[in-house]
């Protein structure tokens, strides 16, 4: 695998930014775009643009099958086995909102308990919270442990005959820890319980097959997958889909409507109101190339060298704590340095060009958890370099030495 | 104005060892202040005698360097200050802060002035203005001895 190739497929890295040569370490937060996705859109709007699944002209139809083509990919992709099970969401968070809200709707009553984890992005809390107020629900939350990981045996503790639905992130953003979910799915369905995933940063970075995780909802960003921002995929099992009860009501998602009553359409469409994003469909389908022509083998592979680098020259570096120390981890790390506030490290990289998230990480309740206001985190995606990773450990130095820490 | 100018000597030093890092005895007025986003957060404690001069001030909080620099430049320029012109002092920061090149009130020395625009390199860095003004922000909602927690979310 030759990263420099793939680098140079990257337009971003053509321009210095701030006269510097970007080190992008934020890929957790969003990755950047292959050209070919970008090409893709411009494409798309010059050359090929119409609505999709309405008019029966030519541009409409040639469109609808273009779009139509992203959801075989990525039933592909993920090894779904039909590609009815694959909706379009504005991004993983539309994905989770579905599900908690239609969910919610149908299945929750009060006293019932939805069982999450203190890993959790906000985007899969906050919806669940909502149904606190409306449906009267109680979440629980499975704790994280001293290595920033949540085992099994905790998700075990936590179920009780009131949990209704089981929701994990597949690879949390914060300490990088990659959950046991084939495992989790298991333990609940022995329990007869459904499993949410988000799989915001899992999908980018591991190698997803539906069939085998067997989980009940999968949730898909695709702008973390080098692909446009304003799409996601909900993965969801036939079965669910067919049961529960539309999300949006709207244009594309009807099959009759009379004063008296409305008859809804058939799957996908019934989860997809109103005009979607259609070009970043369609050119999310060039991120699934971009993907699989490199294989998500050898992006693992490449991703977790990375890691191990890092988190060796990290380690050596005095006052640089990294946050959580799981076993099975992602390229995520999470990181503080004694004496700078994490927002002061990020600005101070920032000014060489190395690009790190700080704050929460939309991660309060991991934050409050681990006693921190914020960290800096670094994120690794399939463009970054060992040279990016001495570039951001020289970074640190430099701070460290404007405030005078040895 | 560049980074290093943004984290000169000056604030470095507040940012480190900040002053009125603490709990005023018998204060009249307080308020809290937060930055949801960072996690920043401060407490403000006001003393104002009879004559509603600050007699004291002081805070509590957590931050980064600009955050905690501000709080302590901000809490030993206004020491001693009225009412009235702490809210002057206040106005004439965040102007400068916002859109203004430099400092026109007369109640601040040269000194103190100089002081003060350390912060102004915080105009290069959007992201990072609430921290330069959590704690001006957190100061008027004290002043005006509103109960609400101050935030510069908007």
């Amino acid at each position: 695998m030759n990263i420099d190739k793939i680098k140079k497929e990257f337009p971003i890295f053509d321009n210095k930014v701030q006269n510097n040569d970007l080190v992008y370490l934020d890929s957790a937060n969003s990755s950047q775009k292959p050209r070919i996705v970008i090409d893709r859109i411009y494409d798309f709007y010059s050359k090929e643009f119409s609505n999709v699944g309405r008019s029966v002209h030519y541009l409409a139809v040639a469109a609808t099958n273009l779009y139509e083509q992203t959801r075989t990919s990525v039933q592909k992709y993920i090894n779904a086995s039909d590609k009815n099970e694959i909706v379009f969401t504005k991004g993983a968070t539309e994905a989770i909102n579905l599900v908690a809200n239609t969910f919610g709707q149908k299945y929750l009553d009060e006293g019932d308990e939805v069982l999450i984890t203190e890993l959790e992005h906000h985007s899969n809390y906050v919806p669940w919270h909502f149904l606190r107020k409306s449906k009267k629900i109680n979440i629980e939350f499975a704790e994280v442990n001293d290595q920033g990981e949540v085992t099994l045996e905790e998700i075990e503790k936590k179920i009780t005959t009131r949990t209704k639905i089981i929701c994990v992130t597949h690879l949390s953003n914060v300490t990088g820890a990659i959950l046991p979910v084939k495992e989790i799915v298991n333990l609940a369905h022995s329990k007869g319980i459904p499993v949410l995933v988000d799989g915001c940063q899992g999908a980018p970075h591991l190698k997803l097959d539906m069939q085998d995780l067997d989980c009940d909802f999968y949730a898909i960003s695709g702008h973390k997958m080098y692909g446009p921002t304003g799409i996601g995929v909900l993965y969801a099992k036939k079965k669910w889909l067919e049961e529960l009860p539309p999300y949006q009501g709207g244009g594309g998602m009807i099959r009759e409507v009379k004063k008296k009553g409305i008859s809804y359409g058939e799957l996908p469409n019934k989860y997809e109101a109103g005009t979607m994003a259609t070009a970043q469909v369609i050119a999310f389908n060039e991120s699934i190339k971009f993907l699989e022509k490199i294989g998500i083998e050898n992006i693992e592979k490449h991703e977790k060298e990375l890691l191990d680098y890092a988190v060796d020259l990290l380690r050596k570096n005095n006052s640089v704590n990294i946050v959580g120390n799981p076993k099975n981890k992602g390229g995520v790390i999470s990181f503080t340095i004694e004496g700078i506030h994490p927002h002061d490290i990020a600005t101070i990289l920032d000014e060489d060009g190395v690009a790190i998230r700080a704050g929460h990480h939309c991660c309060q309740i991991l934050h409050d958890k681990l006693g921190l206001p914020a960290t800096a985190r670094a994120s690794f995606g399939v463009y970054n370099t060992k040279d990016d990773v001495d570039q951001l450990n020289n970074s640190i130095n430099n701070c460290k030495k404007i405030f005078n820490l040895k | 104005m560049n980074l290093k100018e943004l984290y000169q000597e000056i604030i470095l030093e507040h940012g480190k060892n900040p002053k009125n890092l603490r709990k005023t005895d018998n204060f009249t007025r307080d308020a809290k202040g937060n930055n949801p986003l960072c996690g920043d957060n401060v407490h403000i404690y006001l003393k104002l005698n009879e004559n509603n001069k600050v007699e004291d001030i002081s805070f509590e909080g957590s931050g980064c360097a600009i955050t905690m620099a501000s709080a302590s430049i901000m809490t030993d320029l206004v020491k001693g200050k009225e009412e009235k012109e702490v809210k002057e002092i206040v106005t004439n920061f965040l102007d400068m802060i916002k859109e203004k090149d430099e400092l026109s009130t007369n109640l601040l020395s040269e000194d103190e002035k100089t002081k003060l625009m350390c912060l102004s390199g915080v105009k290069q860095y959007p992201m990072r203005v609430k921290c330069a003004t959590l704690s001006w922000h957190t100061l008027t909602t004290a002043m005006n001895n509103s109960q609400e927690v101050a935030s510069t979310e908007d």
